[in-house]
């Protein structure tokens, strides 16, 4: 794929985000799938490529009434729709498809029609990590947190930080789940959940979904949106055992995902204008800072805490509130491209004035896998 | 009814080596003996040059706190707050583990300290390496 050559040309999240007992999962990604199309002006029968994770493609093709030429089931976590978007523009660009729809919904509140996420014990995570006591994302996620800050001077404070300045943001959204404004010592005086994170640390469990539609940039043209064409992606893989990441202090996958996407986009940092980094947790803002290469990493928790991510700051980050006061299905990466592509089509709650490069980058199965996507509305 | 107990690891093939050795109170590692690499957890192969001639042998049990969290929420077999962590082995490797005979609070658990391997049996099969502070 060249740069500019292949174009989101629809997007939207279901209807309806947070608690949304009265739809099962799969009537999510549908909710979601029929909103994209509305918006793309396309009808089911013109998409030829489907892409989608932990539900399989074959499920959402059926359900939707989709005949793929190509289908793409990567399902590495939540930021496997970042991995979609890379695999379907070097499908359309090698005219496998022309039209593909990439989709995510989850249950992740309410449970109707999720399967149960289960470690098999004869699994490597189910011998070597399980006994241990871990109970899903809250516990395993921030297992590396002490040994960055301690080798960066990183503090509990800077890490409140990130919850505060994030919610500053989710206040200008009315789609966000929580609105109120927090202070360091709201967070710090949280429910301790898995020390050294508190409540107001981790992200929400909510139920929702979204959808992207991705052709090339000659189709586009004919398209009601402003296209937002794809500049640059990356991606990688290291470990699902997060107590084997090579290192604690930067993850492997996004060393190699963000780089990569910035080569392919020719872009330098001081060309983003808008930054989503996938914060399940309020450390990952500041892993993302510093493996994408924005600052080393001894910097992330000072600039956060001089609000250079907040409003008015000089790289506004997660300007949708982010997986901790927006919302988080269980696999967010897809709610934050969709952020992305507003803040490019200028149609952000919290628009960044002028906006014209877009990174999105996200983590999968705690620090298992990575993906990123630059985005730009110039032609 | 018995009381709920925490995961139970089922061995592969690949891996009985391990567990046959923490019931015998040994901490088997595997080594590469083409580059001499110590690498966990089990695999028949050396993952960071691709040999299958590789070697098993018993670690020393030393090692030192990396990093950890200390959970708060009900969790079955374990009662909150317990330190879920990550030890670096004397030989390299590193492994999740947990850490006894030593409060489950920021300042007991101190990163970088000195710990030695236990083992505590689940059953007659499954034995489980976890550590202490070491002593002295």
């Amino acid at each position: 794929m060249r740069p500019r050559e292949i174009a989101v040309v629809g997007a939207a999240e279901t209807t309806r985000l947070g608690v949304i007992p009265d739809m099962s999962q799969i009537e999510l990604h549908a909710d979601a799938a029929l909103n994209a199309l509305a918006d793309a002006g396309l009808k089911p029968g013109d998409i030829d490529g489907i892409a989608t994770a932990v539900e399989t493609p074959q499920q959402i093709a059926h359900y939707l009434g989709i005949t793929p030429t190509w289908v793409d089931g990567t399902s590495v976590g939540g930021c496997s729709f970042m991995l979609h978007v890379r695999h379907a523009a070097a499908a359309i660009a090698a005219g496998y498809c022309t039209t593909v729809l990439i989709t995510h919904a989850e249950s992740g509140r309410s449970g109707i029609g999720r399967p149960p996420r289960q470690v098999a014990p004869d699994s490597l995570a189910g011998q070597f990590e399980q006994p241990y006591g871990p109970m899903g994302p809250p516990s395993l996620f921030p297992i590396p947190v002490l040994r960055y800050m301690k080798t960066y001077g990183t503090t509990h404070e800077q890490l409140a930080m990130v919850a505060v300045v994030q919610r500053e943001w989710a206040a200008l959204n009315p789609r966000a789940t929580f609105r109120e404004p927090i202070t360091v010592d709201d967070v710090l005086n949280s429910r301790m959940i898995a020390y050294p994170f508190r409540l107001l640390q981790c992200c929400l469990v909510t139920d929702g979904g979204g959808a992207l539609i991705l052709t090339s940039a000659d189709r586009a043209r004919d398209l009601p949106q402003k296209p937002v064409y794809v500049l640059g992606t990356g991606e990688s893989v290291e470990t699902p055992m997060v107590s084997q990441m090579e290192s604690f202090t930067s993850s492997r996958a996004f060393r190699v995902a963000g780089p990569t996407a910035f080569r392919e986009a020719g872009i330098s940092h001081a060309d983003v204008d808008h930054l989503m980094i996938y914060d399940a947790f309020a450390h990952l803002p500041l892993y993302g800072l510093g493996d994408l290469g924005f600052m080393p990493h001894a910097d992330t928790g000072p600039f956060i805490a001089a609000r250079q991510t907040a409003i008015g700051g000089k790289l506004p980050l997660n300007t949708n509130g982010g997986g901790l006061s927006y919302m988080h299905s269980g696999m967010y990466g897809m709610y934050a491209l969709q952020e992305s592509v507003r803040q490019m089509r200028g149609t952000a709650p919290a628009q960044v004035k002028g906006a014209k490069i877009s990174v999105a980058h996200g983590v999968g199965g705690m620090f298992a896998a990575s993906g990123t996507v630059v985005f730009t509305n110039e032609a | 009814m018995a009381q709920p107990t925490r995961a139970r690891p089922v061995p592969t093939p690949e891996t009985q080596h391990f567990w046959d050795g923490t019931r015998r109170g040994e901490l088997r590692l595997q080594r590469c003996t083409a580059c001499a690499r110590s690498y966990f957890p089990p695999r028949p192969f050396c993952p960071a040059c691709g040999s299958r001639k590789v070697e098993v042998y018993a670690a020393s049990g030393k090692a030192t706190l990396y990093s950890y969290v200390i959970h708060h929420r009900p969790a079955p077999g374990f009662t909150p707050p317990y330190a879920i962590a990550v030890v670096e082995l004397a030989e390299g490797p590193r492994m999740m583990s947990n850490i006894v005979d030593c409060p489950q609070t920021p300042e007991a658990l101190e990163l970088d300290m000195p710990l030695d391997v236990v083992f505590e049996a689940l059953d007659e099969t499954i034995t489980l390496p976890l550590f202490r502070p070491a002593k002295g």
